[in-house]
C-alpha cells in the first residue's frame, strides 16, 4: 500500500503517541501520561467537531453539550451503582445522539449565524440542566463513584491501560471520519457545504446529510465525553461550559480545518500552550498567574493572521 | 394567586426585560450593518459596570460614575473596534466568533488582575434607594422603575435616529449596500466605528445599571450574552423592533418561570417533584422558547428581508 504524506504524518503522530507511557515510565513522569491521556480525548471531540464543522460547514459552537451528555450518563449511571462499561458506553453514545438528534433537528435547518447562536444557547440550557439538578452534585459536581468497568478485561484504574484505549479509540475515530468523509455520504456533505443551490439542482436535499453528520459527530463526542469524565473520575456541568465548546473550535481552527490531523494536532497544541502557560517556570508568575489574558491574545492573533492552521504546514494536496 | 404580587413579578420581568434589550440593540445594529458576530459585546457590559462602580467608589458621586462608565465603554469599544474588529468585517463568521472569543479571554482575566476574582460591590445612593408607591398599596423599587424608563427612552430614541435622522439614514443604506454607499461618498469606516462605538456604550448601559441589582465579577457579561442571542434568535437578527419584542418576551417569561413554575408544579403534582424539576425548567424556559418560534419562524418574529 502506498501511503500520502499527509498518511504518514498521522501515522507518526500515533506511533508518537504510543511511545508516551514507556517514555514517562522510564523518566518517572507520570504527569506527562495524564496530559497525553487528556489532549487525546479532547482530540476525539474536535475530531467529531471536525466532521461537521470542517467537511460539513456548521460551525457548532456548542459541542461541549455532546461531552457533558456522554459524562453524564457514564456519571449518573454509576451514582445509581451501575458500573458496567458495557451499559454506560453504549448508553452514553446512545444519549448524546438522541440529543444531537434533537438540537439538530432544530438547528440544522438554519445557517449562519442562526446556527452560531442556537447551538450556543442549547449547550447553555444543557449547561443550567446539570447546574440545577442537586441530586448530581448540581453547581459543584460530584466524585464519580467509580470508574467503568469492563469485566476485568480492561483495567480503567491502569493508567497505562486507559491511556492506551483511548488511543486506540482516538484512532477509530480519525479512521471512521476519514471513510465516512470519502464515502459518497461525505461527498454530498462536503457539496452541500460548497454550493448548496448546486447540490439541490443535482438532486440532493442537504438536510438529511447535515442531520446524520450532525448526530454521527454528537456520538462521537459522547464516547469523548465517557472518557472524560473516566479521566477526572468528576462529573460537573463545567464539562458543558461554552468556553469549553469555544476551545474544541480553536483546536479544529487551530489545527487545520477539513483535515484528518488537524484536530489531533490543534488539540495538542492549544492543551500544551495552556499548560505551559500555567505553569513553565521559566515564564515570569505574573504571566503563569494570569495565563488566559495571553492565551486570548495569542488566540487572537492566530485567528488574524494563521489561515490554515498547522496541518495547512504539511506539504501535498489540500482539499 | 395574588394580583399584587403577579404585578410586581411583570415588572420585574419588563426590568429584565429592558436590560437585555439594551445589550441586543446594540450586538443586533452591528450584526445587521457590519455583518459581524462580536462574542465580546459582554465584555462591554462588564467594563461599563466595572467602571462605573469603580469610579463612584472613587468620587463619592454616583452620577460621575454613570458618566464615566458610559464614557469608558465606548472608549473601549472604539479602541477594540479600530485594533481588532476592523479587520474581521470581511472575514467569515467562524473567524469571527473565534476571535472575538479570544478577546473575551482577554478582558475576562484583564479584570480579574486590576480588581480581583471576586465580585466587587456595588451599591445605590441614597436618593435611589427605597420603593415608590404606584397606585393602591402597590409599592415597587424606584431603581428598578428607574431601569425600565432608561430602557424604553433608549427604545424610542434608537426608532428616532434610526428612521428619523440622516446619521439613521446612512445607518440603513450601510445595512443594504456597502459599496454603493462607499461609492457616494461616505466614509464608511466612520460610520461603522460610530455605529460599534454607539453599541458599546449600550452594552456599558446595560452593565451600569445592572451594577447594583446583580453582581459585578469577571465573566459576568459572558451569562447575559447567552441570553441576549436568544433574543435576537427570537427577534430576528438584525431588527432592532424585534430585539425590542424578544427581549420583553424573554424578560418576562424567565422571571415567571422562575416565580411560579415550583409553586404550580407543587400543585398539579407533588412538592417533591416541584423542589427538584421546578428550578431545572425555569432554567430551560427560555430556550425552549427560542426552539418553539424557530420551528414555526426559522428567521425570527421580525425578519430582516436582504
Amino acid at each position: 500500500v502506498k501511503f500520502s504524506l499527509r498518511t504518514w504524518v498521522l501515522i507518526v503522530l500515533v506511533a508518537l503517541l504510543a511511545a508516551v507511557p514507556p517514555l514517562a515510565a522510564a523518566f518517572q513522569q507520570p504527569f506527562y501520561l495524564d496530559l497525553f491521556r487528556r489532549i487525546m480525548i479532547f482530540a476525539i471531540a474536535a475530531v467529531s467537531l471536525n466532521l461537521i464543522l470542517g467537511y460539513g460547514g456548521m460551525v457548532s459552537f456548542g459541542h461541549a453539550a455532546y461531552l457533558g451528555v456522554g459524562a453524564y450518563a457514564v456519571g449518573v449511571l454509576a451514582h445509581h451503582g451501575i458500573t458496567s462499561g458495557w451499559l454506560q458506553w453504549p448508553l452514553a453514545i446512545g444519549a448524546s445522539a438522541l440529543v444531537a438528534l434533537a438540537i439538530g433537528a432544530v438547528s440544522v435547518r438554519t445557517s449562519g449565524i442562526y446556527f452560531i447562536m442556537i447551538t450556543l444557547a442549547f449547550t447553555q440550557m444543557l449547561y443550567f440542566l446539570g447546574v440545577s439538578i442537586e441530586e448530581y452534585g448540581g453547581d459543584d459536581g460530584i466524585r464519580l463513584a467509580a470508574r467503568s468497568q469492563f469485566s476485568g478485561l480492561i483495567d480503567l484504574g491502569d493508567p497505562a491501560s486507559f491511556y492506551y484505549l483511548v488511543l486506540a479509540i482516538l484512532a477509530l475515530a480519525i479512521f471512521v471520519t476519514g471513510r465516512l468523509v470519502g464515502s459518497r455520504f461525505g461527498r454530498a456533505l462536503q457539496a452541500a457545504r460548497s454550493n448548496e443551490p448546486r447540490t439541490r439542482a443535482i438532486g440532493i436535499a442537504p438536510y438529511p446529510y447535515r442531520l446524520t453528520a450532525f448526530v454521527i459527530s454528537g456520538a462521537m463526542c459522547g464516547i469523548a465525553g465517557a472518557l472524560l469524565v473516566n479521566h477526572t473520575v468528576y462529573l460537573t456541568p463545567e464539562f458543558m461550559n461554552w468556553t469549553r465548546s469555544g476551545e474544541l473550535m480553536f483546536m479544529v481552527i487551530l489545527g487545520g480545518i477539513a483535515t484528518a490531523s488537524g484536530p489531533l494536532l490543534g488539540a495538542a497544541a492549544l492543551l500544551l500552550l495552556e499548560d505551559l502557560l500555567q505553569g513553565w517556570s521559566l515564564l515570569p508568575k505574573a504571566v503563569t498567574e494570569h495565563w488566559q489574558l495571553y492565551l486570548g491574545v495569542i488566540l487572537v492573533l492566530v485567528v488574524l493572521f494563521a489561515k490554515r492552521g498547522l496541518a495547512g504546514l504539511i506539504p501535498g494536496k489540500h482539499e | 394567586m395574588n394580583l399584587v404580587l403577579v404585578f410586581e413579578q411583570t415588572l420585574n420581568g419588563l426590568q429584565f426585560g429592558v436590560m437585555l434589550f439594551l445589550m441586543a440593540a446594540g450586538l443586533t445594529l452591528v450584526f445587521g450593518i457590519m455583518n459581524l458576530v462580536n462574542l465580546a459585546h459582554g465584555s462591554l457590559y462588564m467594563v461599563g459596570a466595572y467602571l462605573a462602580t469603580w469610579f463612584y467608589q472613587l468620587t463619592g458621586s454616583f452620577a460621575v460614575g454613570v458618566v464615566l462608565g458610559l464614557a469608558g465603554a465606548l472608549a473601549v469599544g472604539i479602541v477594540v473596534e479600530v485594533v481588532a474588529l476592523r479587520t474581521l468585517y470581511e472575514r467569515d463568521h467562524l473567524d469571527q466568533v473565534l476571535a472575538t472569543f479570544g478577546l473575551i479571554l482577554f478582558f475576562n482575566e484583564l479584570v480579574a488582575m486590576l480588581w480581583g476574582r471576586t465580585a466587587i460591590f456595588s451599591s445605590l445612593p441614597e436618593y435611589l434607594q427605597g420603593h415608590v408607591g404606584l397606585f393602591g398599596n402597590v409599592r415597587y423599587p424606584l431603581y428598578r422603575l428607574l431601569i425600565i424608563g432608561v430602557g424604553l427612552a433608549v427604545a424610542a430614541l434608537l426608532w428616532y435616529m434610526v428612521a428619523r435622522t440622516r446619521l439613521g439614514m446612512l445607518i440603513r443604506a450601510g445595512a443594504s449596500n456597502r459599496t454603493m454607499v462607499a461609492a457616494l461618498g461616505v466614509n464608511i469606516r466612520l460610520l461603522y466605528t460610530i455605529v460599534f462605538g454607539f453599541g458599546a456604550a449600550l452594552a456599558g448601559l446595560a452593565g451600569l445599571l445592572s451594577g447594583p441589582i446583580y453582581s459585578v465579577q469577571p465573566g459576568m457579561g459572558e451569562l447575559i450574552l447567552i441570553q441576549v442571542f436568544v433574543v435576537i434568535v427570537i427577534g430576528g437578527i438584525g431588527s432592532i423592533r424585534g430585539a425590542l419584542a424578544g427581549a420583553l418576551i424573554v424578560g418576562v417569561v424567565d422571571t415567571f418561570g422562575r416565580a411560579y413554575l415550583r409553586p404550580l408544579l407543587a400543585t398539579i403534582w407533588s412538592p417533591v417533584v416541584a423542589d427538584t424539576a421546578g428550578p431545572a425548567i425555569a432554567s430551560m424556559l427560555i430556550y425552549v422558547l427560542m426552539a418553539i418560534v424557530l420551528a414555526f419562524r426559522p428567521a425570527g418574529l421580525f425578519p430582516v428581508v436582504r
